[in-house]
């Protein structure tokens, strides 16, 4: 168990550093907007999602009603349903500790599921709920010193909620670079501008949203043909 | 807190039950051994970056292009965090250098 436990560790070392510093950010937000190191700490441990937990904050910093809210999530977190796919049969193993390994699946902790295969003598399902567990305690830490953090520092952080923006930045670019079809991030971007215009900064959203996913589906097999 | 202790409590409840259904989906709908709608897969490829390009746009949703400052120290930033993560590709130095750039735009700059 203690040779499981040190080569989960090992592991998720470069998950560590990134959740430090995204959780922090994140924590430091989130007490900007009025939420103190208890709310984060509760936040990072059952809502426990990336760049879902950053636009929580504008959903609650807008007053959003439950339907935005969910509808907003659903959209965001797609992607986690194709997670679940590869994970089916590794899952199956687990028992009850499945419902916690479907809780901790984020993009990181899925990424290191798929990279690492437990060695001889290693049960995988402890393998996977150590990775998970470490994983969710490196992000909670991370939220909770940056809301501890955020009450107590007295430098003007007006604009540190760019950390954000910068942060969607990154991953358009990171996903812009893997894909050699860029249609669907210019689709994303040209309705959301044009959205914006016609339905102004408080509406835009469901339609960008609803003319992306249709568009999508109406250039299926243009892009299809392409990949 | 901008809004009600039980609003909020609300927000934070539904946004959790729902990352939790999208992360369970598929061992909810595929536990068994059926095959996947090919238009779910479709959209499990092409989805993720529309969506993504979509909240960069919601991010900045609160520039004003008519009146001062123009944008420009969004636009600035955003700039400097794409090119920074083109040239260097590192996740912490583009987020970190960017923020601090923006901060220092729109408080002593602008």
């Amino acid at each position: 168990m203690k040779k499981t436990f040190k080569y989960a560790f090992i592991q998720t070392l470069p998950v560590l550093f990134g959740y430090l510093f995204m959780g922090f950010a994140f924590g430091i937000l989130f007490e900007k907007a009025g939420y103190n190191f208890i709310w984060a700490f509760f936040v990072s441990l059952i809502c426990y999602a990336g760049s879902m937990q950053f636009v929580l904050i504008t959903l609650l910093t807008g007053g959003a009603s439950a339907i935005h809210s969910a509808f907003m999530t659903l959209m965001i977190n797609f992607r986690h349903i194709f997670y679940g796919l590869s994970l089916i049969e590794r899952f199956k193993e687990a028992g009850k500790t499945k419902f916690y390994l479907i809780h901790a699946l984020t993009d990181e902790t899925y990424s290191l599921l798929c990279l690492v295969k437990p060695k001889e003598g290693m049960q995988d399902k402890k393998l996977m709920l150590y990775i998970s567990i470490l994983d969710h305690v490196y992000w909670i830490i991370g939220c909770v010193l940056g809301a501890l953090v955020g009450q107590i520092i007295s430098f003007d952080t007006t604009g540190i909620d760019f950390a954000m923006t910068a942060l969607f930045v990154v991953i358009l670019v990171e996903q812009w670079k893997e894909s050699k079809q860029h249609l669907p991030a210019i689709i994303g971007g040209g309705c959301a501008i044009i959205s914006l215009l016609v339905f102004g900064s408080d509406n835009f959203l469901p339609p960008a949203l609803l003319v992306t996913v249709l568009m999508l589906l109406f250039y299926r097999a243009n892009m299809e043909k392409q990949s | 807190m901008p809004i009600s202790f039980g609003h909020s409590v609300m927000i934070i409840v539904v946004v959790s039950i729902c990352t939790y259904f999208t992360r369970a989906a598929a061992f909810l709908l595929l536990g068994g051994k059926r095959e996947v709608p090919s238009s779910v897969k479709y959209l499990g490829k092409v989805l993720p970056p529309a969506i993504i390009a979509i909240l960069v746009v919601y991010c900045l949703k609160g520039i004003n292009p008519v009146s001062f400052p123009f944008g420009l120290p969004e636009i600035i930033a955003v700039l400097c965090v794409g090119l920074l993560h083109i040239w260097q590709r590192n996740n912490l130095l583009s987020i970190g250098l960017g923020t601090i750039i923006y901060m220092v735009l729109i408080q002593l700059v602008f």
